[in-house]
Formats: C-alpha cells, sequence, structure tokens
C-alpha cells in the first residue's frame, strides 16, 4: 500500500540523514522525499512517499518517533488529505509540434515557462498520477528532461500538523 | 566568570556527578585533558585502546546505575570506538562518548585526524550532536546525559571541535532540560493494565518472560514481587539474568537458543504471555512461524513502542518504563487477584520438564567449562560480577552461574562483541571498587583487547580472568560440527601465547589449570591469596564441549537439541 508519511522535525543540520539512514538501515523504501523549512523556521517539514504493509508501516512510523529530532509523524494516507507534485518537463518544440506540445499544456493546464526557438519548459501541478499521465501522453522522443518534486500533502479541514 | 569550553567539559561532567572517565588523549582533545589535569574530582582511567574506553565506561553504566563516560580524540580515536557504541546501542546502555573534532574551519577539508564523527556514528548512537558555538556546549551536554539516560537508554555522542574548547564563555549549567522533540512515556496506560490483569487472571499456562529492561529500569525487586503474587513461572533472556533471582523455585531458567528444556517449552506451550522489558528477539524465540504457531495471549510491557509487535504480534500493549508499570500492577492486584487453579497443573507439567535436566554433563577426564563455572559459583558465593566474552564460554556462564541480583551479569548480548569481557571487568571494578570480579572468557576473545591487561597493572584492577581454553573458536567450531559437516573452516588456533607469560609480562599472575581436581583449589587460590592482584587462570578444557541445549537457528523454540540425543 502506498503511504505517505508527514514529519515535523527539528531543523538541524543532519537531520535528513537521519531520516534518510534509517529507511536505508532498516530496508524500508522511499519513493519520494521532500523537505523544507515550516512557517516557524526552527521545524522543517518532510514528506516521504513511501509502501508497505501495515506492520511494516506500524514500523516505520514507530521508529521515526524515536528519532530524537523528529516532533511529530502522521500518515496523512490514513485520512482524507490532498497531496500535490510539481514537475518541470523540458521539451522539444520545433515545427508543427510546437502547436501540439501547447495545446498538451493547456489540456492538462500546465504553463510554459520558458521558451527558445526549440524547447518549452513546461510546469505541471498535480497528483503524481496526472504527472504520469502528461508524460505517457507525449511522444516520447521530445522529451528533453523531466525533474519531479516528489509528493506533498496535508490533511483536509481539521486535520492539522502543528506542534 | 570566562572559562574555557574545555574546562565547561569537565565541570559539566562535575556537574553530572561523574566521578570516572575512561579514555585516550590526542591532538583534538589535548584542552580538554589539560583541563582534567587542573582537577581532581573527575578521575581518568588511560586504556590502551579507545575500543576498550568505551566497553570499560558501558561496564561502568551495566554494573551500577550511572551513565557511563568515554573521552577519546577525533579521526581514529572516533573509529577505534565505533564497536563499543554500538555494543553498547544494540544492549540500550546510557552512555555518553565526547569525541574530539578538528577545528570548525577545517571541517570538510579532509584535515589531519578529521572524520565525519556524526555521519559514522549515527546508526549506533540513540543520538549524536555536532557542537558549533562554545555558547551551545553545557546545554548540548546536558542534552546528551538527559537522552542517554531516559526513555530507552543508549549511548550518545557529543562532538566538539577543538576551536571551541579554546573559546572562552560563562558557565551556566541548566538543572532541567526540556525538548519539544523528545518526551519519553513514563507511566503505561491504566486501562491497558486492567486488561492486562484480567487476562493474567484468565491465565492457565502462563509464563513471565523477562529481559533486559527489567535491570535497566531497576525493577528486579518489584518483578520478584509480582512473580510472587502471580505464582507463575519465570524465565529471563540473556540479558535479562539477575533480574529474577536464578535460585528461585519459580525460575525456570535462561529461555532461547541455547536456553533450558523447560524455559523454552514453557514459553512456547504458554497460553498467555507477560513480556517485560524484552524484545522476542531471533535468539530468543527461534523462528518466529514457528512460535506462532500456538495461539496465545500476549502482553507486553516495554518503553519503546518500536519493540511491541515487531517481531510477534501482541494483545496487550503497555508502553513505559517497567519499574512504574509493574508498580501500577502490584497496586491494582492488591488483594484483589486469583492466580487460575488450573496454574498447579501447568506447574506439574513444568516439573515434568524440569526432571530432563537438560544442562546436566560429565565431568571426567577433561575439565568441563560447565565444571569451572559451578566451581566459580561455589567460590565466590554467587556474590561476583562476571563480566563475559562471546563464545561458548559465555553461554556456559549464563547457564551455570546462578545470578540472584540484577547488574552483576556483564555481557554483550545483542552485537555479540568479542573483546569486551576485560574492559567490562575495568568498568564493573571503577563502579564498584573492592568487588569480586570474574571474566570469563575464551583465548579467542581475551586476545581481542588483549593490551588492557596493561591498563589493569596500572589502576590496580584485580580482575580474575577465567580463560576457558579449548584451543578452538568454539562456538564457530561448535556450528561446523554440526552444520558444516565438520568441516572446521578457520575456527582452530594454533600458535596460542603462553597465557600464564603473558600475565607476567605484563606484571600480573598467571596460573595454568589441566586438572579437574586442580579447578576448585586454583580458583581459592586466586580469590583469597591473590584477592589483590589480576589472575589470568588458563583452565585448558575439552577442547569439543558443545553447549547445549541448542535451539539452531530458524528452528522452532521446541526443536531443541539436547545432550542427551547425541
Ligand atoms: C568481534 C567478533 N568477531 C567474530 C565473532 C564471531 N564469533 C562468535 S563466537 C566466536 C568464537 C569465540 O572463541 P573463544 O573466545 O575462544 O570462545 P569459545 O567459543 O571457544 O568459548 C566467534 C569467532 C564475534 N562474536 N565477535
Ligand atoms: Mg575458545
Amino acid at each position: 500500500m502506498r503511504h505517505i508519511i508527514s514529519i515535523l522535525i527539528e531543523n538541524e543540520s543532519g537531520a535528513l540523514s537521519r531520516v534518510a539512514g534509517l529507511f536505508s538501515a532498516r530496508g524500508y523504501n522511499i519513493e519520494s522525499l521532500t523537505v523544507a523549512p515550516t512557517e516557524d523556521p526552527s521545524l522543517s517539514r518532510m514528506t516521504i512517499l513511501t509502501s508497505g504493509s501495515d506492520e511494516v508501516l506500524e514500523q516505520i512510523t514507530k521508529q521515526l518517533n524515536k528519532l530524537v529530532d523528529v516532533v511529530k509523524v502522521v500518515d496523512l494516507s490514513e485520512a482524507a488529505h490532498v497531496e500535490r507534485e510539481l514537475m518541470l518537463i523540458k521539451v522539444r518544440a520545433t515545427g508543427k509540434d510546437r502547436e501540439e506540445m501547447k495545446r498538451m499544456a493547456d489540456i492538462f493546464r500546465g504553463r510554459i515557462i520558458d521558451v527558445t526557438e526549440s524547447t518549452f519548459v513546461i510546469e505541471l501541478t498535480g497528483a503524481s498520477s496526472k504527472l504520469d499521465s502528461f508524460i505517457s501522453a507525449l511522444d516520447a522522443g521530445l522529451i528533453l528532461e523531466t525533474v519531479r518534486t516528489g509528493v506533498c500533502g496535508i490533511g483536509r479541514g481539521d486535520r492539522i500538523l502543528k506542534v | 566568570m570566562m572559562i574555557s569550553g574545555a574546562e565547561i567539559v569537565i565541570r559539566c561532567l562535575q556537574e553530572e556527578k561523574v566521578d570516572c572517565v575512561f579514555g585516550y588523549p590526542g591532538g583534538s582533545v589535548l584542552h580538554i585533558y589539560d583541563a582534567l589535569f587542573r582537577q581532581d574530582q573527575v578521575k581518568h582511567v588511560l586504556v590502551r585502546h579507545e575500543q576498550a574506553a568505551v566497553h570499560a565506561a558501558d561496564a561502568y553504566s551495566r554494573s551500577s546505575q550511572k551513565v557511563g563516560v568515554a573521552l577519546v580524540t577525533s579521526g581514529p580515536g572516533v573509529t577505534n570506538t565505533v564497536t563499543g557504541i554500538a555494543t553498547a546501542y544494540m544492549d540500550s546502555i546510557p552512555m555518553v562518548v565526547i569525541t574530539g573534532q578538528v577545528p570548525t574551519a577545517y571541517i570538510g577539508q579532509d584535515a589531519f585526524q578529521e572524520c565525519d564523527t556524526v555521519g559514522i556514528t549515527r546508526p549506533c548512537v540513540k543520538h549524536n550532536f555536532l557542537v558549533k558555538d562554545v555558547k551551545d556546549l553545557a546545554v548540548t551536554i546536558k542534552k546528551a546525559f538527559h537522552i542517554a539516560a531516559t526513555g530507552r537508554p543508549g549511548p550518545v555522542v557529543v562532538d566538539i571541535p577543538k576551536d571551541i574548547t579554546a573559546q572562552m564563555c560563562a558557565f551556566d549549567y541548566p538543572k532541567t532540560i526540556q525538548m519539544r522533540s523528545y518526551n519519553p512515556v513514563v507511566k503505561g496506560h491504566l486501562g491497558q493494565i486492567k486488561r492486562a490483569l484480567q487476562i493474567l487472571q484468565e491465565a492457565k499456562r502462563p509464563i513471565i518472560y523477562a529481559g533486559g529492561g527489567v535491570i535497566l529500569s531497576d525493577a528486579a525487586e518489584k518483578l520478584t514481587q509480582l512473580a510472587r503474587k502471580l505464582d507463575f513461572p519465570v524465565t529471563n533472556t540473556l540479558m535479562g539474568l539477575g533480574g529474577y533471582p536464578a535460585t528461585d523455585k519459580q525460575f525456570v531458567g535462561m529461555l532461547g537458543m541455547h536456553g533450558t528444556f523447560e524455559a523454552n517449552n514453557a514459553m512456547h506451550y504458554s497460553d498467555v504471555i507477560l513480556a517485560i522489558g524484552a524484545r522476542f528477539d531471533d535468539r530468543v524465540i527461534g523462528n518466529p512461524e514457528h512460535f506462532c504457531e500456538e495461539k496465545r495471549r500476549v502482553i507486553h510491557i516495554d518503553i519503546d513502542p518500536s519493540s511491541i509487535s515487531k517481531r510477534v504480534k501482541v494483545d496487550v500493549p503497555i508502553v513505559g518504563n517497567v519499574a512504574d508499570v509493574l508498580d501500577e500492577l502490584l497496586k491494582l492486584m492488591d488483594g484483589n487477584f486469583k492466580t487460575d487453579p488450573e496454574v498447579a497443573n501447568w506447574w506439574k507439567q513444568i516439573d515434568e520438564w524440569r526432571g530432563r535436566d537438560s544442562l546436566r554433563y560429565k565431568q571426567d577426564s577433561h575439565i568441563m567449562p560447565q565444571y569451572v563455572i559451578e566451581k566459580l559459583y561455589e567460590v565466590t558465593g554467587g556474590n561476583a560480577f562476571v563480566t563475559s566474552d562471546v563464545g561458548q564460554h559465555q553461554m556456559f556462564a549464563a547457564q551455570y552461574y546462578k545470578f540472584d541480583k540484577p547488574r552483576r551479569w556483564i555481557n554483550s548480548g545483542g552485537l555479540g562483541t568479542m573483546g569486551v569481557g576485560l574492559p567490562y571487568g575495568m568498568g564493573v571494578l571503577m563502579a564498584n571498587p573492592g568487588a569480586q570480579v570474574a571474566c570469563v572468557t575464551g583465548e579467542g576473545s581475551i586476545q581481542m583487547c588483549i593490551q588492557e591487561l596493561s591498563t589493569c597493572k596500572q589502576y590496580g584492577l584485580p580482575i580474575k580472568i577465567i580463560n576457558l581454553n579449548n584451543g578452538m573458536l568454539g562456538m564457530v567450531r561448535q556450528w561446523q560440527e554440526m552444520f558444516y559437516s565438520k568441516r572446521y573452516s578457520q575456527s582452530y588456533v594454533t600458535s596460542l601465547p603462553d597465557f600464564v607469560k603473558l600475565a607476567e609480562a605484563y606484571g600480573h599472575v598467571g596460573m595454568k589449570i589441566e586438572k579437574p581436581e586442580d579447578v576448585e583449589p586454583a580458583l581459592r587460590k586466586a580469590f583469597t591469596e591473590h584477592k589483590d592482584d589480576l589472575v589470568f587462570m588458563d583452565f585448558i578444557i575439552d577442547p569439543v564441549a558443545n553447549v547445549f541445549p541448542m535451539v539452531a537457528a530458524g528452528k522452532g523454540l521446541t526443536e531443541m537439541i539436547l545432550a542427551e540425543d547425541l
């Protein structure tokens, strides 16, 4: 099962390596990981996309909680939440492909944020599956480069992760 | 008043009532060693290898209730400590390791004797710190002691760059510390404790399975009270020995890979397990699938939530400090608890298992290792601190020395580190001056930290080394005999030193004992006439004695091989 774990952690140097080290040492997988300071700069918020059985997920949350720098851990996917990922994708845009690329970006509500004679950079946000569909909708030969942030997510309504 | 960072370090140790640190100097801790020189409250034991400093600090902690402290220099000083830190980590031993680091401005430049201490130690510490500002130094050390000793204890490393130890700062040691990210649970959940009590009342084939957590939380007496009230059998893990009196009739012995027939059977066929400060590890329950074939209910008391339901599903988890939870249990039980009458039948079954006498052995022409331990027990009146290394001798010590008190059995359970025995003896003696200390070891293990004989000379540490010399890496040989068709690959140690001469070369007393009838007199002599000497007793034992019972790796707890089967 796919799970999104949100972590509030002291914004200390080495905090990221403690979390990453825990996952590799115990053989948990990380599909994506994003981290940045919160509105309180002494805290960072990390979002990890992982997968595993219920038992494994229980261990992941317990082990994360055991890290001395970790303030709070929640499994966002346990209840209502929204998730988004940002992708920047550089495509070849020449001749008739130029028009086609623009059309595709529009359909997926992407924005073209860099234009040269032969390339576009398209910015796209959404659920990870939407970004996947965009990639598969394009002619693979025209994709020059992609970069994705990994998932970040937040609970809906009153579900708040704060100290 | 402004004092230097180095003086702050020492003042912090004084505030923490540390009376002794184990260490080894070097470039980046010179300021700290200078500050150490200019005071006499904190003693320093100069080891001969940093690994031994950490082992000694670890045993200082295991044998007392205090936090052990080690002090080493950067680079190789630190890398030498890693085995010791990992050993303490696996057994949850509270310890603070202070390491020197190259000056702040040099960090990351591959400076002389630089290593990424925080990175190298991260996977084997409870927590670690790199101090970047002298103003944070005292608070960081306070945090280190706090983290090491609370919750599930463990080693904490404080890495201090040399320039920080030279800078001047006012000293203000915080009395208490608050950390929003670290608030270990102490009290157990009352509702869960009540549920546990209900289940204990219904139990017909109960067992109390108690581990190192009982020792760490100083709950041995409470456990005894509880067991008496319940009238349940008690088994201890290797780490829990001494947490329940071994000579008590409710004690069924150690369980696990080399546990007794009765302990392993009682564990397996129980209908209720009360697990206390133990973690169902692979050497304890054998194959988990086999273990879970029997239906039973499990109550698990542990301070670390991640130890609960990790390997065996638990019905009633109680997260909390063992001593506090036992207190609560005892309080609730008072006057309104009745052990199920069927438990009497369970005891009959257990006595039948006991009748197999699974620790029986025959003493004939060779000295048997079991015999040496039994005599050691007699000669020391069961009162010695026994440290051990890792191998067959360790298992013999665990099986045949009957520990009635906690913190007397000092060994590396989790990591299984050969070489700990001698430095453990040093740590025990520094924490318990005048105590009887026996180090049960093998000719393989003792050579891993043999250099510490020199430290023992310097500080007059009269450890009695019981070298069960089988001329083999015995535990390895046993596995090769049983599972590798006797292909003895690299388990035979030729060219052993003459241990008597070796001991004498270091200024100690050496004895070689080759006949069974000499075992007891030699031990008596060592503990009386040579009370104040380190005595290296080289017992030439049966080279092929094996440890039984044995649950082979991957097998179930009841699939024991007994000595009588062979
Ligand atoms: C540092 C280390 N290296 C290797 C091992 C693997 N090992 C476990 S027991 C053992 C043999 C120990 O031999 P000895 O100290 O002579 O004890 P004996 O089993 O003969 O009593 C070895 C090599 C270990 N536990 N620790
Ligand atoms: Mg040996």
